[in-house]
């Protein structure tokens, strides 16, 4: 069984992020970057798969510029064993990352496709389910487990009222959560390894999709900062405050 | 122009999502048509027909539609839209409509806009990013939309109205995915995406059973939802449908009481629209005091007990 992990560079994680001062988005130069954090769970529940014997091949999978060289090497050094960039200088957006994703996947044949639930710049916790619908595969979002059977991969996704499992026919797509596993560091001597593992890059216009920005994001700003308040002496204040100031309780 | 508000239900109860992102619907000016998919679903259907704004509720009742299964449910509505007129379809940014607006934005090869917290006019939106650390306007010159509804922004939509049922014919069965298995929490408490106040806890309480025995009097006493941080629920203090946070729920309640929470980022992001923070913590330095209109530096242990007893005594 073959696993496609999809992975994204962001800004770190421990960043504080800036906006622009002319607001057509947020200040990146100079800006430490890393592995989305849910993307690296996602190597990692492939690598162990594979460890297990359950898996054969784990092939990491990027779109971006070259930078997200970086970070395919990154996933090689946690354990996945092949990786290919999918290069473009388009800013991509959900859709057309899918849509380079399953072009990837048509290639390679997956069984199944583990992401990150959401990229942690953007935020917008879409790519996954797209790519499930344009490859007509089944999906599971939120997952916070994964067992296979005959044919079938059981999910059990973390949901707004608690837990639920799910059971999909294979082959299918599977988005991360937080608490699936808990990403292992890269050592120096697999992170020595993983510079001499291939790295395929395939030109995005050489895969034939249109991956044009559909959305236009006009203007970045900074929410309304919320002004600390005051500090109270004990617990008979905090209740005289509640009650008679804030008016809450 | 109309738009399609996808009903989200369980238990023959529409969730209260749905009703915030009714109000989001209505700031398109157009007709509003509410979609329950369901099986055995004539009282989501009579929930739906009394929002405020719906004119029409489209009922489809299968059987393969008694489990909310992402890809059934995209089918169904892709065919929907398909037939025309629609400016957007909206869902609330709740796990159930994360789950399926990508999924139907793909089917009908538009983008999705997720989290929106405001409408300026049809295509024109504002969501925030980076854990809610920056918020950015977008624009779509899209024929339709598919937006998830960050209910916390949008009040929810009157009860009252009496739309019209219209039955819809069912879309088909893919046979892709089957629920095998729900472990849904249990409470007698407020929902945490809806209440009015709701009591946090962090790792400051240390395990489990301190969390339950200092916190449950408290929620009892205020009638709070409880929630809690991922630090608490990653040590397995509480189940994950506690989390709040950039990745958990996002709420807004009236008072928000953090107890033993730091105050990362991604809590932050989770609670910082809350009307009233208060923050309860040993550490005077945690960054939760920053964003705490009080903030009690004290031990929780000796605090929330204190705290208890003093609302008893009113």
């Amino acid at each position: 069984m073959k696993i496609l992990v999809p992975v994204k560079r962001v800004v770190d994680y421990n960043v504080k992020v800036r906006v622009k001062s002319d607001h057509s988005g947020v200040e990146l130069a100079g800006v430490k970057m890393a592995m989305n954090p849910f993307d690296e769970i996602a190597v990692e529940e492939a690598v162990r798969l594979r460890e297990a014997g359950r898996a054969t091949e784990v092939v990491a999978v990027s779109c971006g510029t070259s930078a997200s060289q970086e970070t395919l090497r990154a996933a090689l050094a946690m354990g996945a064993d092949r990786a290919i960039l999918v290069e473009t200088d388009v800013e991509l957006q959900p859709l057309g990352v899918a849509r380079l994703l399953k072009a990837v996947a048509e290639r390679e044949q997956p069984q199944v496709v583990i992401c990150g639930k959401q990229a942690i710049d953007d935020d917008a916790n879409q790519t996954g389910q797209m790519l499930a619908a344009l490859l007509g595969w089944p999906q599971a979002t939120f997952a916070s487990r994964m067992t296979f059977g005959e044919g079938v991969v059981n999910v059990t996704r973390e949901i707004d009222g608690g837990l639920e499992t799910l059971e999909l026919k294979l082959p299918a797509v599977v988005t991360a959560d937080l608490r699936l596993n808990e990403p292992r560091y890269a050592t120096l001597p697999n992170i020595m390894k993983a510079k001499k593992k291939p790295l395929d890059v395939v030109a995005a216009g050489d895969l034939g999709v249109d991956i044009a920005p559909r959305l236009r994001q006009v203007r970045h700003a900074e929410p309304a900062a919320r002004k600390g308040g005051v500090k109270v002496a004990d617990v008979a204040e905090l209740v005289n405050k509640l009650r008679n100031e804030a008016k809450v309780i | 122009m109309k738009t399609l508000l996808i009903a989200e239900h369980e238990n023959g109860r529409l969730a209260t999502a749905t009703l915030n992102t009714a109000s989001a619907a209505a700031r398109f000016g157009g007709e509003i048509d509410v979609l329950v998919a369901g099986y055995g679903c004539d009282a989501a259907v009579a929930q739906a027909q009394a929002i405020a704004g719906a004119s029409r509720v489209l009922k489809v009742d299968a059987a393969h539609y008694a489990e909310p299964l992402a890809e059934n449910l995209a089918a169904l509505v892709t065919a929907i839209v398909a037939d025309g007129g629609y400016r957007a379809v909206l869902v609330g940014a709740t796990s159930f409509g994360k789950n399926l607006a990508p999924r139907v934005a793909a089917l009908l090869d538009v983008a999705a806009v997720s989290d929106v917290v405001a409408v300026a006019a049809p295509g024109r939106y504002e969501r925030p990013i980076y854990a809610g650390n920056v918020m950015v306007a977008v624009e779509s010159d899209q024929p339709l939309d598919v937006l998830t509804i960050r209910s916390t922004a949008f009040d929810a939509a009157p009860l009252g109205g009496e739309a019209a049922v219209q039955v819809v014919a069912a879309g088909p069965d893919l046979g892709l995915s089957r629920v095998v298995g729900r472990e849904l929490s249990k409470s007698e408490r407020p929902e945490l995406g809806a209440a009015s106040i709701v009591v946090s806890g962090g790792r400051g309480l240390g395990s489990g059973e301190n969390y339950h025995r200092l916190l449950d009097p408290l929620a009892d006493k205020l009638g709070a939802a409880l929630g809690a941080s991922r630090a608490a629920v990653d040590a397995g203090f509480v189940p994950n449908d506690y989390q709040v946070g950039q990745t958990g729920k996002i709420v807004a309640p009236g008072l928000y009481v953090a107890v033993g929470i730091s105050g990362a980022i991604q809590h932050l992001a989770g609670m910082k629209d809350s009307k009233v923070i208060v923050a309860i913590n040993k550490d005077p330095d945690a960054p939760i005091f920053q964003v705490a209109d009080y903030g009690l530096v004290a031990d929780l242990f000796e605090a929330v007990p204190t705290l208890v007893s003093s609302l008893e005594a009113a």
